[in-house]
């Protein structure tokens, strides 16, 4: 509150003092009611106000306002305080106007006005006043009304230098605000020349302004480089003294270096030499007054010159170019390792990590590691030691791998809970991508569930099992390694899962030992079946049915043990069933049988690590990118490889196939037993089938094929599938074609209602052939893939279509700019008129998006219109181009008429152009009602008693297009022996006989 | 039950903190200020529920009681207690103000440790409380008295001590109602209902045993056998009283319909129950003996009829009439109009021919005042009201008028018909008891829609 001396109001602060004073809301409630009847009657009575009172009035208004009351009158007033030429007047009245006159207010219109005024006058303390008013509320009705003025203001030669400084600042609040609204004109061209304006504060402001401008447009402002690169090294030699107001203790203009330092990173290094030399010159001194003793003690001074490096460093490693300066970087952020202050560790970490990512200073960081390895054990900030561990990741290569990984294995014993499960991943990744030898790989992996096998989430085992069944020569330490584990009295989950995992694969491996015989075995894995979940039980399961195969000689205890109550009536119906269906597995079939279907998995299609995955999805920014890349090449483990299909599923066995056969011959020749395969619970007898043969793991190949039952099964069912048909030839067995189509049509049919409905003929093929399907149908499936399923539903009603497409995402992620568009082919466009609804940027993981298409027919066409969607799909774009179904026959509408009116009319219609005849051999056995069916979905009628021949079918019907209406007569003549059509189509528009009757053929 | 019992000042100070369960934690002091005293919007509910803990306030004049409880209690029961533990208050100390409380402040919790035992209320009834919390300071009893109180407050009769004496044996009746009326416009009666009281003072020796007879339709009717009986014998009663202090029972109105009531402790209800008799041995001194509420046949005793008329957007005329609807022989006092005004109100011209009337702009409202007010009047009021423009373009929403009043009768048409007492003990007979009713109706929440 402007309490100047001899200016003050008294009523104001008697009024405050009274609020103040009130004992209880209900009091202050009443003192504010009355004062506001007191304005009322003072606004309302005699307009003799004078500024002074007006003043008051509005301040106490606003003071009210400010209680939290609503303030409904006096804007007017305020608003004349504008036009006063006193100071305190115009600013109450300007205060008034920010704080309680909204953008879409009434009085805008004025404000702007006064606003105008003020910039046009003289007054420099005026113009501040309006600057800053409109910076306050910098609404889009400002930014037009005013963006001719304030650029005025900022590049005119007599504009004083605050004034410059405030409008410079205005304007790039009204750019944030509304970006668009403020015309681009020539102040644009003399703007950067602002940075090399006399007085220091109108460049800082205009620093700001202009980085703001380059990160719209950068090429237009590309001279601001050199300017800004010699404005910096100004600053940067000039000694403390020179500057003046500008010196924070002891450091010249500390926010303007900074902020030319971030404008510069806009740009590319630059390229004229002299520039580049001067700017080299510009890091170099600054890197070189790190080093010089600090001038004052004051944290005020480190801060501003840290503030000033750090930058600086950030723009060495931007420019990512020079080696000798990157080198120096980093020197220097090893210095900072061991400062005492903890931001400056944190942020230190934080650039290394960065400048780990670049080939110059690679090395460099490198030679810090005893340091951040001892800041991750000693230090006291989690949040530093999280970029430790940050930084120990993206140092990590193959020469140093196996020291940081034994490094941060022993500080996970130790570390915060909050960064396990993240630390956990890091290990996993770094053990996989630079392991040479694999039994190291395997020991790290078990350690780490040893150690912290809470935090080890699903993909890490997973993980440890696909490397260990692709690669042989490990197989047997890994049996004997988890065997080893396992012997602990207190083992994790994880570890039983790995372990019952690995023995009932590859336990024959250790059985020589007798130390490590079958029953042993066996005894081990059980010892610790009670103690586990539900999932891992049936894992466990699954390996006891593994060890019958392996070890036939304990085949009687595990049938004992399946047979238990425990297990066959297990309140836990997966179990229940596991352990009936092995126990007749195993009861029933011979050796060989056996063999074949308990036979050792085959390899895992390789694809992208899914915990690398993992990793992205918990912390985007963590994995740096394109180093990953470079590694992944680089490396020769076979497991890395990027794929599309990013799987998270676990390794759900593909031994599926080769038990497929088996499957049949059981269901062919049923033994004498109550073995059925419906008698569980699951959705379809295709999931049931998994259920027995999957060697599995457990839970989650559970939530898989109840997935598949439910309309929203999407991404999981797909997943399973997916996994299926690309290792099909690499599965052992032959024959097991059938089973996977039997698996493909039962996602299909299932998944199809999920979109809306509609029947799905069969399975959904190339583009081209969906459209076709549409000639004679309105809904159904017009394109599917592993990311996106596309559905379309339509209406017709004489020339007007509406068509609804729907996109829905199968796959768990979200897909990014989302863009479709139509376009018409040829002419077109003259025919059909399309109106196509926007549709959103994104679509969710497993979410389905509708777009609306309106479509009038203007004339006849022959083509279809030509949709192309474009997507971003973890990162890579993907495109598809499909036909969308409108074809001319959708506004045919059916006309009914008795024989003579149809021969009649038939015969007017003799002219060769109204006529098209053909002669189709048919795809298909003639049956009479599917081809009516057929007729009917083209959208005419099927005349009934018209030809003498009740196997011919006759069809009439009328085409509605905007111009006009146009009869179309049709006779269909099968021959059922020589399983040909003759059909016949005249129409009274030329043309239109020949499109319909060509659309027709594909149909028959 | 009651985890602990606070009470606040105006500010959210604390000025009486009284835990009596583990579950209750400092901080729920503090959670009840921030959340409700010091709440950005008011808080309407009495109840609030901060971190499963449940706060039951009231609030009286500036002070806040509130009771805290974890568990899932009884809310009407809490704020009875409440409402209990002020009466009890008031009869201590007076007025229940910041001052008294902190002048008073041994005395509350010594209060607070009687009526609340783990958090289960206890007798809170004021005259056997007075006789063990004295505000002397604690006086040591003798051996006798102790006995007596503990037999008494454990006894079948926890309300009357033995050996009371009076010289003149005398009873005061009150019959206190409160008329609430929401009418439209156009005079018709959207909702009223009547909420009435009897407050007796009784000052009668010995352990007296009485009996009430009220004009309750049930009870009357209940009593059809005997009623020839009841005549006669209150014939006499009714000829007491009326030629003292009441009028004589008239005979155009028999009997209302009380939709419920609910009776002192004192009443026996087995014997409400089966007899339909209100009989009761009396607390010494001042007690509330019955409460009831009726709707139907309630004599209005005031009717308004305002007329509102806008002209044009910076003016207002209203004009309100208040007719008086009892016998002209009866005189009310205290009566109130209060006329609300638009939010823009910027200048009243008010002119009325009887009462004072005023523009209060701190409540943006008329307040018009009649000291007293014959039946079968009519007043009447005219108001312009200037309103100034604002760029608010919301309707005034215009509250209904509201009153307040005081009328010597009772309007729900209730009758206390006899009120007899018995002490075989002792040597006075019904007759020689000095009987005194007053029937007293006030307004409640008495609105006209305008």
């Amino acid at each position: 509150m402007p309490t100047v001396k001899g200016d003050g109001m008294r009523g104001l602060a008697v009024f405050i003092s009274d609020i103040r004073n009130c004992k209880s809301k209900e009091a202050e409630i009443k003192r504010i009611n009355k004062e506001l009847a007191n304005i009322r009657s003072k606004f309302k009575g005699d307009k003799t106000l004078d500024g002074y009172q007006k003043k008051k009035y509005v301040c106490k208004l606003l003071f009210i306002f400010l209680l939290g009351h609503d303030i409904d009158f006096g804007h007017m007033e305020a608003v004349n305080l504008l036009s006063s030429n006193r100071y305190t007047e115009k600013q109450i009245g300007y205060l008034f106007i920010s704080v309680l006159i909204g953008a879409n207010n009434d009085l805008m219109k004025l404000v702007i006005q006064a606003i105008r005024n003020d910039l046009a006058g003289r007054n420099p303390i005026h113009i501040t006043l309006a600057l800053q008013c409109v910076a306050n509320i910098g609404s889009r009705e400002m930014a037009e009304g005013l963006s001719v003025d304030i650029p005025k203001l900022l590049v005119s030669g007599d504009t004083i230098d605050s004034v410059k400084q405030s409008a410079a600042l205005t304007l790039l609040r009204l750019l944030r605000s509304s970006p668009d609204s403020i015309p681009m004109g020539e102040w644009m061209s003399r703007i950067i020349h602002l940075l090399n304006d006399q007085h220091m504060g109108v460049v800082t402001a205009a620093a700001s302004l202009i980085e703001n401008l380059v990160k719209k447009n950068p090429e237009e402002y590309k001279g601001c480089v050199s300017l800004a690169v010699s404005r910096l090294s100004r600053i940067v030699t000039s000694s403390y003294t020179d500057l003046q107001d500008y010196t924070y203790y002891f450091v010249p203009a500390p926010w303007l270096s900074v902020k030319l330092l971030r404008l510069l990173q806009n740009y590319p290094p630059p390229e004229d030499p002299a520039v580049k030399t001067r700017l080299s010159e510009c890091l170099e001194t600054i890197l070189n007054k790190a080093q010089e003793p600090p001038k004052s003690k004051k944290v005020q001074h480190s801060n501003a010159k840290n503030a000033v490096l750090f930058e600086a460093i950030n723009l060495i490693i931007h420019m990512d170019s020079d080696p000798n300066l990157l080198v120096r970087a980093c020197n220097q952020l090893g210095q900072f390792l061991q400062h005492r202050e903890t931001n400056l560790r944190y942020l230190a970490l934080e650039s290394m990590c960065l400048l780990a990512t670049s080939e110059f200073s690679h090395e460099a960081v490198k030679k810090h590691q005893e340091t951040v390895i001892t800041a991750l054990k000693t230090e006291r900030d989690v949040s530093v030691r999280q970029r430790a561990v940050d930084l120990l990741y993206a140092m990590c290569d193959r020469t140093n791998a196996e020291e940081i990984v034994g490094e941060m294995l022993e500080y996970l014993e130790s570390a915060d809970y909050s960064i396990r499960e993240e630390m956990v991943l890091k290990v996993a990744i770094l053990a996989e991508k630079y392991a040479v030898d694999y039994t190291w790989y395997v020991d790290v992996i078990l350690n780490l569930i040893r150690i912290a096998g809470d935090y080890v989430s699903e993909e890490v085992w997973y993980r440890v099992i696909q490397i260990v069944i692709n690669r042989d020569d490990v197989q047997g330490y890994a049996a004997k390694t988890v065997f080893e584990a396992l012997q602990a009295p207190a083992c994790h989950e994880n570890m039983v899962k790995v372990g019952g995992y690995i023995l009932g694969e590859f336990g024959n491996l250790i059985a020589g030992d007798p130390r490590s015989g079958s029953a042993v075995q066996f005894q081990l894995l059980h010892s610790k079946y009670h103690l586990c979940s539900p999932a891992t039980r049936g894992l466990l399961l699954s390996a006891y049915i593994k060890f019958i195969n392996l070890f036939p000689e304990i085949k009687h205890i595990i049938q004992d043990v399946l047979r238990s109550d425990n297990n066959m009536r297990n309140a836990d119906v997966e179990l229940q069933q596991r352990s009936i269906e092995y126990l007749q597995l195993s009861s029933i079939t011979t050796a060989d049988v056996l063999a074949t279907v308990l036979e050792e998995m085959p390899p895992f299609p390789e694809r992208e690590s899914s915990i690398l995955a993992k990793l992205k999805k918990k912390k985007p920014s963590s994995v740096p990118e394109g180093s990953e890349q470079k590694e992944t090449t680089a490396s020769k483990i076979p497991a890395v490889q990027m794929s599309n299909n990013v799987d998270i599923a676990p390794p759900t066995s593909i031994n599926l196939m080769s038990q497929a056969d088996e499957l049949v011959s059981f269901s062919e020749a049923p033994p004498p037993s109550v073995f059925t395969f419906d008698s569980g619970p699951a959705p379809s007898a295709g999931g049931q089938s998994i259920t027995l043969q999957g060697f599995d793991v457990g839970e989650s190949s559970t939530d898989d094929f109840v997935d598949q039952g439910s309309p929203q099964g999407g991404s999981a069912s797909v997943d399973l599938l997916g996994l299926g048909s690309p290792t099909q030839p690499t599965a052992p067995s032959v024959g097991s074609g059938g089973l996977l189509d039997m698996f493909d049509t039962l996602t299909s049919h299932s998944s199809a209602p999920a979109t809306n409905g509609i029947d799905l003929g069969g399975l959904s093929g190339g583009a081209e052939e969906a459209f076709r399907k549409f000639i004679c149908k309105n809904n159904g499936v017009l394109f599917e893939n592993d990311l996106l399923q596309i559905g379309v539903k339509s209406e017709y009603r004489e020339d007007l279509g509406r068509l609804w497409v729907f996109y829905g995402n199968k796959t768990t992620f979200q897909l990014n700019a989302f863009l479709v568009d139509v376009s018409t082919p040829g002419n077109l466009s003259e025919s059909l008129s399309i109106q196509q609804k926007p549709v959103g940027g994104e679509v969710e993981a497993g979410a389905q998006v509708k777009q609306q298409f309106n479509m009038a027919c203007v004339q006849e066409f022959a083509e279809a219109p030509v949709m192309t969607i474009q997507f971003l799909y973890s990162g890579a774009q993907q495109k598809i181009s499909l036909k969308l179904p409108v074809v001319l026959n959708k506004y045919i509408t059916p006309a009914e008429m008795d024989a003579n009116t149809f021969f009649t009319r038939w015969k007017a219609l003799n002219s060769p152009s109204q006529e098209c005849q053909q002669i189709i051999k048919a795809t298909s056995p003639i049956d009479h009602e599917q081809v009516k069916a057929k007729l009917i979905g083209f959208s005419v009628s099927v005349l009934e008693k018209v030809d003498p021949n009740a196997e011919n079918f006759v069809s009439a019907g009328i085409l509605y297009t905007r111009n006009q209406q146009v009869g179309i007569l049709l006779r269909l003549e099968p021959n059922k022996q020589a399983q040909m059509y003759r059909l016949t189509v005249r129409a009274s528009r030329d043309k239109v006989a020949k499109i319909l009757c060509d659309l027709m053929q594909t149909q028959l | 039950m009651i985890g602990g019992l606070f009470i606040y000042n105006h500010k959210g100070e604390v000025l009486i903190s009284r835990v009596y369960r583990d579950d209750i934690g400092r901080n729920a002091v503090d959670a009840f200020r921030v959340n409700v005293i010091h709440a950005r919007q008011q808080v309407r509910s009495p109840v609030t529920n901060i971190a499963r803990t449940s706060f039951f306030h009231i609030k009286r004049s500036n002070i806040w009681l509130a009771a805290v409880t974890k568990q899932n209690v009884n809310a009407a029961m809490v704020f009875e207690f409440l409402h209990k533990m002020t009466d009890v208050m008031a009869a201590y100390f007076g007025k229940v103000t910041e001052e008294n409380i902190k002048n008073n402040f041994v005395l509350i919790y010594e209060i607070l440790d009687e009526i609340l035992d783990f958090g289960y209320p206890q007798n809170t009834d004021t005259g056997i409380l007075k006789t063990f919390i004295t505000q002397q300071g604690v006086k040591s009893q003798s051996k006798e008295e102790t006995s007596q109180i503990t037999s008494q407050v454990t006894g079948q009769i926890g309300w009357r001590r033995e050996g009371i004496k009076y010289r003149r044996n005398e009873l005061f009746l009150d019959v206190l109602e409160s008329v609430n009326l929401l009418m439209s416009p156009q005079g018709q009666v959207l909702s009223a209902h009547v909420a009435g009281r009897i407050v007796m003072k009784s000052y009668l020796s010995g352990m007296p045993e009485c009996k009430f007879g009220i004009n309750d339709k049930v009870l009357m009717e209940s009593k059809g056998g005997k009623s020839g009986q009841d005549d006669t014998r209150g014939g006499g009663y009714v000829k007491n009283t009326s030629g003292l202090y009441s009028k004589p029972s008239s005979s155009t109105k028999t009997s209302i319909a009380i939709d419920d009531c609910q009776f002192h402790q004192c009443v026996k209800l087995s014997k409400f129950e089966t007899e339909h008799s209100i009989s009761f041995i009396p607390p010494d001194g001042e007690f509330e003996l019955m409460r009831y509420r009726t709707t139907k046949d309630i004599s209005l005793p005031f009717r308004t009829i305002p007329l509102v008329r806008e002209v044009g957007r910076q003016k207002m005329e209203v004009k309100v009439v208040v007719k008086s609807n009892f016998k002209p022989s009866l005189l009310a006092q205290k009566v109130e109009v209060r006329i609300p005004t638009p939010l823009n109100t910027s200048g009243v011209q008010v002119i009325c021919m009887k009462g004072k009337a005023k523009y209060k702009a701190s409540e943006n409202a008329i307040v018009w005042k009649i000291k007293r007010m014959g039946g079968m009047k009519e007043c009447q009021l005219s108001a312009e009201i200037e309103l100034l423009n604002t760029n608010d373009k919301r309707k005034w929403t215009r509250p209904p008028i509201s009153m307040n009043f005081e009328v010597p009768f009772a309007p729900s048409g209730f009758k206390v018909r006899y009120l007899k007492v018995f002490e075989p003990k002792l040597n006075y007979s019904d007759h020689d008891v000095i009987k005194w009713v007053r029937y007293i109706g006030r307004s409640g929440l008495y609105e006209t829609r305008c």
